[in-house]
């Protein structure tokens, strides 16, 4: 592309009817430094063959903001160099031939304060489609402060979250009620009951179980409040079981919270196939009513998932955060769902930090400030086991929720002894590790020794003390050789 | 029934020289300790009775186990929890929380159901 095409046209020719390239039109500024209010946005684009990395960055700025296919006179009538978004930097991604990380400045008054919705209408609107690219991924976004405080995030917070459930200094522990689908209210509840008396903190529904034929919601609410209350009577502990309200419309999904609260549940439930203006109005019910929002991120490997195309769960998680959650599945690294290391760590800082610093092999492309917006509690869920405990510690600290599932209702003795043996796994892994040991190596020892005098605990780790779910990720960070979580 | 709050309650009671460790370990965080005692286990019983403020300026654990040493003179059948305080900007709360004394016999939670509208059930605890 000659050095014409790529500098921006001004004056009475920038405006004569017909079709110039992006770039000419002002979509690509090289020069242009990001102001401290400007929405910052990573891209990795797939240019088509033949189209230059800089025009279709362009491109890119130009379908996100103002710009259409042709120019428009109407521009003239507004203030239009500062409502195009400007691509000012093009960097070709390392080892990956064709791919190119393009940045994106927005100018603030682009975007509606306090909805998501109107954010992604701009970011993701269009240019996911766009021909001239073969594929595109939102890696990353800065959001500045300015644009931060006009949310109210997590209704909850780790902070409130752990005052209320009375519990800290260590992950707290839950498990997914199993089978997922099928079982009557009262068997249901049953399951519940075991979990939370044997040692765990939280039960939960799962992503797909609503008000089936074979159970009705209400029956589940109902049964499943009995179980927590009846297991805190008999633990004097706070328990809880995220009742999932997710639902085919708002009012229904009202209904349901209204009915959880009603019966005193402390935490609700709901997927993020939702949508994010429905995720925001429960957010707001939410903080209206003393209750934790549990986010299931149910759908998101459709588009997080592959590095080409689609959109970094990095980015998901901001966008949660902004909306107003206080648990999220971030992912466990060990167990049987997709998760590098490191990105998954990126993920969990997003959540916790009080404001990300740039970390290249976590992911992390910009500083981002939460301007103290509370933060959200990282759920590691998907085949984990007690066996894992001292990898899990070490890789997540202590605000996570650990979830094991087929870990818990799997054991051998039966639930009651699943969840004692995880609980026990953990809490002989954090006084462990207060006590200056290093668990990342001696943890299977420390598993092992805990395990003399609690019998769960040894047939949990003769169970499942050798499965692995070793693969190479796919959603990993290009700039460092990928580590596997190889024990 | 053994009361499970706080972190510790699924393992043996700890020793003096394991509770020694852990608060060297809140110490060496700049945690600071306080010592709480109540009769009252209930889950809802977020305020235990303060055996003195937390102690901030302490950099040596053999104080705190002096302190709970005096403390569990005057209350050995209570519940005695150590609970540690972290100061730093978004955390400003309790951070570790783990109980180090029990009563011989520990009193037991009983569940009270009131029927509210249909089988909708209200839930209350006492303990007994």
């Amino acid at each position: 592309m000659t050095s014409d095409a790529k500098t921006e046209i001004k004056g009475k020719e920038r405006y004569k009817a017909g079709v110039l390239k992006y770039a000419q039109m002002g979509y690509w500024n090289g020069d242009y430094v990001p102001k401290d209010t400007d929405l910052l946005a990573l891209f990795r684009i797939t240019p088509q063959d033949g189209v230059d990395e800089i025009e279709a960055a362009a491109a890119v700025a130009g379908e996100s903001s103002t710009a259409t296919w042709t120019v428009v006179w109407t521009d003239r009538l507004t203030a239009s160099d500062q409502y195009r978004a400007k691509a000012y930097r093009v960097e070709p991604v390392p080892g990956q031939p064709g791919q190119f990380f393009c940045w994106v400045a927005y100018d603030l008054i682009l975007f509606e304060p306090g909805s998501i919705a109107n954010l992604t209408a701009s970011i993701i609107g269009n240019v996911f489609s766009f021909k001239p690219l073969k594929a595109a991924r939102l890696e990353d976004m800065r959001l500045p402060t300015a644009y931060v405080t006009t949310y109210k995030g997590p209704p909850t917070g780790i902070v409130v979250e752990r005052e209320r459930l009375d519990k800290f200094g260590k992950p707290l522990l839950g498990a997914t009620t199993k089978p997922k689908l099928g079982l009557s209210g009262k068997n249901y509840g049953r399951v519940v009951y075991e979990g939370l008396k044997g040692g765990l903190d939280f039960m939960k529904d799962d992503e797909n179980i609503n008000s089936q034929l074979f159970m009705h919601w209400r029956d589940r609410f109902l049964y499943c409040m009995e179980a927590v209350n009846k297991a805190t009577a008999e633990t004097g502990e706070v328990k809880g079981h995220y009742l999932n309200i997710t639902a085919g419309t708002m009012e229904e999904m009202y209904r349901r919270a209204e009915f959880a609260h009603e019966l005193g549940s402390v935490i609700v439930m709901v997927d993020l196939i939702v949508g994010w203006t429905a995720i925001q109005s429960i957010s707001e019910w939410c903080r209206q009513h003393d209750m934790i929002l549990h986010m299931h991120r149910a759908g998101h490997g459709t588009y997080t998932r592959q590095k080409n195309h689609g959109i970094s769960f990095r980015v998901i998680s901001k966008w949660l955060r902004l909306a107003g959650v206080d648990h999220l599945h971030t992912g466990t690294s060990v167990g049987k769902l997709e998760g590098d290391p490191m990105t998954v760590q990126g993920f969990y800082n997003i959540c916790r930090e009080g404001k990300n610093e740039v970390d290249l092999q976590r992911g992390l492309f910009f500083e981002q400030p939460w301007a103290d917006l509370a933060k959200v509690m990282p759920v590691a869920s998907g085949g984990i086991h007690a066996g894992q405990m001292h990898q899990l510690l070490d890789m997540f600290g202590d605000d996570v929720v650990l979830q094991f599932g087929g870990g818990t209702i799997g054991h051998p003795m039966g639930i009651q002894a699943g969840a004692q043996a995880n609980r026990v796994a953990l809490e002989a892994m954090v006084l462990a590790r207060n006590e200056g040991r290093d668990i990342k190596n001696e943890g299977p020892e420390i598993l092992r020794k805990a395990a003399k005098w609690c019998k769960p605990l040894e047939s949990a780790l003769d169970t499942w003390g050798n499965i692995t779910f070793n693969y190479a990720s796919t959603d990993t960070s290009d700039f460092v050789p990928t580590p596997s979580v190889a024990m | 029934m053994r009361i499970t709050q706080g972190c510790f309650s699924f393992l043996p009671d700890l020793t003096d020289e394991q509770v020694t460790a852990q608060v060297e370990y809140c110490l060496g965080r700049n945690w600071a300790i306080g010592i709480e005692y109540t009769d009252s286990p209930h889950p809802r019983n977020t305020y235990w009775e303060m055996w003195g403020h937390p102690m901030f300026d302490l950099k040596d654990a053999k104080g705190v186990m002096m302190e709970l040493a005096e403390a569990r003179k005057a209350h050995g059948d209570s519940y005695i929890r150590l609970n540690a305080f972290d100061s730093t900007r978004g955390f400003e709360t309790v951070t570790m929380s783990f109980i180090v004394n029990r009563p011989k016999v520990e009193p037991k939670i009983e569940l009270t159901r009131t029927d509210i509208r249909g089988r909708s059930q209200r839930y209350s605890w006492k303990v007994a």
